[in-house]
């Protein structure tokens, strides 16, 4: 994923970009990388709320698990980056929640690689958009020849305050071997209209109930990462500045 | 308290209510009985402010203000409580938070102070007693995975918490077992049965009525009310029918 050239909207990864940002940013520094051995386990909270490209490569040993916890919501592009290779055993988890309004476009672009048997990856990603605003997520998840036995799961949803706003949602799966579980849902929609009224008839002001549900939808992404209250107020803050 | 005039509503321009007039005080509990499509529970949502509701002509006065020129939740700061014939599941929001935040919304809006979460619980735990809900029900999920007993018991709990001034209950009574129909019944009486307060419930059947006494009962026919009068109209209609009464 990691490219030397700057990319085009030809690039499938970069087909949703803020190309003008990404020039702008040009050239980008080198991604972080973490390298989490064998056995070992790690965790980490993400919040990106200042327009950052980040791009993060993670490589997990035999046996060893990673959670990471993303929060995207900041700047008029905001793009988080993960490539993530997987040897025999190990685990992977991310939540991740993408809030943006205005103009904003905010990605979250993930490569999974499964390299060797028995490993498991699930993604778990949430976006809410108003206005104009733009979010995406495209995760690839490769499985190799040899890596029988995985097991991995990408559930993405999406919910639309504006009809203005745009949601892009693509799973992709690229597997070379025959006994795997790879399964992926995805869904784009708007606040139920009934629910909302329920909530209004109560005495909540729209913004209020809007707000509340949205809180539901996206409240679940951050369960058991580091900083969770920190996470989750975070979200609300934003979520209070769309609805 | 209430006072409809001449109301006239649509649902997807198709006119349901057509000259409605109905006149609550404080103290009285109406019944509202009628035949399916008659239109009372566009009724019940037209008072309720629920969109898509249109109203045509006429008014509608609560404690003097213009109600239907309210949104919903400042009708219910207002003091109006809408009992829902199909309560809605909302997945991941909890019925405390919810009615933490919806009764505090409430008392911000008449200038009072926030309830904290310990005085919140401690209202909640009496409410749910009264009704004879179990307390981690009310931790739950709002209406997800609940009966269509329990829906309706946690619409009663709701109304418990909330206080309100004028209840609009539309079909409490259906879904609810024998059992659940006495202490469904037992809790209006205790919550709003009082000098200061106002009960319009709509039902099709007199069992209801015979757990909480209605003083004014009327039959409700083609958007209009056809025929008014005490509790004794009801056991009229549920001996000869609608179609008798009200042609």
């Amino acid at each position: 994923m990691t490219i030397s050239a700057l990319p085009s909207r030809r690039d499938e990864a970069w087909r949703y970009s803020d190309i003008d940002a990404v020039t702008a940013a040009w050239p980008l520094p080198a991604p972080e990388s973490i390298i989490v051995p064998a056995g070992g386990d790690f965790k980490r909270a993400i919040v990106q709320d200042a327009g950052d490209i980040r791009q993060i490569e993670l490589v997990l040993g035999k046996g060893a698990a990673a959670s990471l916890h993303v929060l995207n919501i900041g700047g008029a592009y905001g793009r988080i980056e993960l490539n993530v290779i997987l040897h025999e055993g190990a685990d992977f988890h991310l939540g991740a929640a993408q809030i943006g309004g205005g103009e904003q476009n905010l990605e979250i672009v993930t490569t999974v690689t499964h390299a060797e048997p028995g490993a498991t990856s699930r993604q778990v990603v949430r976006s809410v958009l108003g206005g104009t605003a733009t979010g995406t997520y495209l995760g690839k998840v490769a499985v190799a020849r040899d890596a029988q036995q995985t097991d991995s799961e990408q559930d993405v949803k999406a919910m639309l305050l504006d009809r203005s706003a745009t949601a892009n949602a693509k799973p992709e799966l690229e597997i070379f071997a025959d006994d795997v579980k790879c399964a992926h849902g995805c869904a784009i929609g708007e606040l139920d209209a009934m629910a909302l009224y329920y909530l209004q008839s109560r005495g909540l002001p729209p913004g209020e109930a809007k707000k509340l549900m949205l809180q539901a939808f996206v409240a679940g992404v951050f369960d058991g990462a580091e900083d969770e209250e920190k996470l989750q107020a975070l979200a609300l803050a934003k979520l209070g500045e769309l609805v | 308290m209430l006072k409809i005039e001449n109301l006239h509503a649509t649902v997807a321009d198709k006119p349901i209510l057509k000259g409605l007039s109905l006149s609550i005080n404080a103290g009285e509990i109406h019944a509202i009985m009628g035949p399916n499509g008659a239109g009372k529970s566009t009724l019940s949502y037209v008072l309720g402010g629920r969109p898509g509701y249109e109203v045509t002509e006429g008014s509608v006065y609560f404690d003097g203000q213009d109600l239907l020129d309210m949104e919903p939740h400042e009708r219910a700061a207002a003091g109006l409580f809408l009992g829902f014939q199909y309560p809605v599941e909302i997945p991941g929001v909890s019925n405390v938070q919810f009615l933490r935040e919806s009764l505090n919304a409430q008392r911000k809006s008449r200038g009072l102070e926030p309830l904290s979460g310990g005085d919140f619980l401690k209202l909640a735990r009496e409410k749910a007693g009264l009704l004879k809900m179990d307390m981690d029900m009310l931790k739950r999920p709002v209406n997800v995975g609940f009966s269509g007993g329990e829906k309706k018991r946690n619409e009663m709990v709701q109304m418990g918490i909330i206080d309100p001034k004028l209840a609009i209950l539309d079909e409490t009574d259906s879904g609810l077992d024998i059992d659940a129909l006495r202490t469904v019944g037992d809790g209006i009486n205790a919550i709003m049965r009082r000098p200061d307060k106002a009960v319009l419930l709509i039902t099709h059947y007199q069992r209801l009525l015979d757990y909480v006494q209605p003083d004014f009962v009327h039959v409700l026919a083609a958007g209009r009310i056809v025929k008014s009068g005490g509790p004794e109209l009801a056991r009229e209609l549920e001996e000869h029918g609608y179609a008798e009464i009200a042609a």
